[in-house]
């Protein structure tokens, strides 16, 4: 029952936080706010056991991010632009979509298994043998590593491209390591020359 | 930032700490929570806090840009790797139980350098995001420089 209660103080703080965000015009407490925003849905994490998802939610959403938000914030002006309001007729569809998207994934949350349950399809299917194996078998006690990095490893090494692909567009986009830009570079310091 | 004497002497006492826990992270990983990605981030957290605080030219003495580049390709080619050995030792890709006479023992070596990849190319990545953001404003005047 604790579990449950934690869980609903740290939902109202994150539903909190949101309005925050959306309420507030500064770039810099949008940036922190979202940092904060990670750290509590981190703790909620905790709260249901996934260690590895709130570390890596911690380590990421709220350590990274934000710096890499507030090193990217540098070329932004500091306050967001305010949009005129729009027209009645745009705010209620707007209102209709949220709300019938809100119920449509409602209704969808309701068919789902409870926490833990361990009759849940996901529970039954291969998982079982990970948690059975890893530990007797393979010696790893951390069966998240074993389904991450063994089982699913492949999925693993997809990730990591896709990590490494990631990566190299932003090289290629932000910090001109292309052909174009470094021969522009080379006419530029040929016409400097003449 | 770099005139602060405060925030200088917290970042020289944090920076070897952090490094140090993001390996602890990286290799306890079989037993604790963790793993390549979570430990990748940390790491790279050490070098931009040194880089937020003694300036982006000093963070680029420390790692340089090709040094960056070549951890991102490193991780991947670490984790490809191991999947290719596993190929050459008779079995599937991605087979670690070939690695070692004992299935148990090839999957803790097999596990360890592929989290070992990850954590290289997340490290790169970070650091390649925050450098390229910092310092996007003299990049684009100033592409390709130093060669």
């Amino acid at each position: 029952m604790a579990v449950f209660w934690t869980n609903i103080l740290l939902l109202v703080l994150l539903v909190f936080i949101l309005g925050l965000v959306i309420k507030t015009r500064r770039l810099f407490a949008v940036v922190i706010l979202a940092g904060g925003y990670s750290l509590v849905s981190a703790a909620m994490f905790v709260n249901l056991d996934a260690v590895d998802v709130a570390f890596t939610e911690a380590a990421v959403g709220a350590g990274i991010s934000t710096v890499l938000f507030l090193a990217a914030m540098a070329y932004l002006p500091a306050q967001e632009k305010t949009t005129r309001p729009g027209s009645a007729f745009t705010t209620i569809a707007a209102l209709v979509i949220c709300v019938g998207a809100g119920l449509l994934l409602v209704m969808a949350a309701i068919e789902l298994p409870a926490i833990g349950d361990p009759n849940a399809p996901a529970q039954i299917h291969v998982a079982p043998r990970y948690l059975e194996e890893s530990g007797s078998f393979l010696h790893i006690p951390n069966v998240v590593t074993t389904v991450l990095a063994s089982y699913r490893g492949f999925d693993t090494f997809g990730e990591t491209v896709v990590v490494f692909t990631a990566g190299l567009g932003v090289l290629v986009l932000l910090s001109g390591f292309t052909r174009t830009a470094r021969s522009t570079k080379r006419d530029s310091e040929g016409e400097d020359g003449q | 930032m770099d005139n602060n004497p405060i925030l200088r002497v917290a970042a020289k006492i944090l920076f070897a700490p952090i490094i140090v826990f993001g390996l602890y992270v990286q290799f306890h990983g079989d037993y604790g929570p963790g793993g390549g990605f979570q430990a990748g981030v940390i790491i790279a957290a050490a070098f931009i806090l040194h880089a937020l605080i003694f300036g982006l030219e000093a963070g680029r003495r420390l790692v340089p840009a090709w040094a960056n580049v070549a951890m991102l390709a490193l991780g991947v080619i670490i984790y490809g790797g191991v999947g290719v050995a596993g190929m050459a030792l008779d079995g599937l890709f991605l087979d670690y139980n070939v690695l070692a006479d004992d299935p148990s023992t090839g999957q803790h070596i097999g596990i360890i350098l592929v989290e070992f990849g990850v954590g290289l190319t997340v490290t790169g990545v970070m650091l390649a995001l925050f450098h390229a953001f910092a310092g996007f404003s003299e990049s684009r005047f100033d592409a390709g420089g130093g060669e």
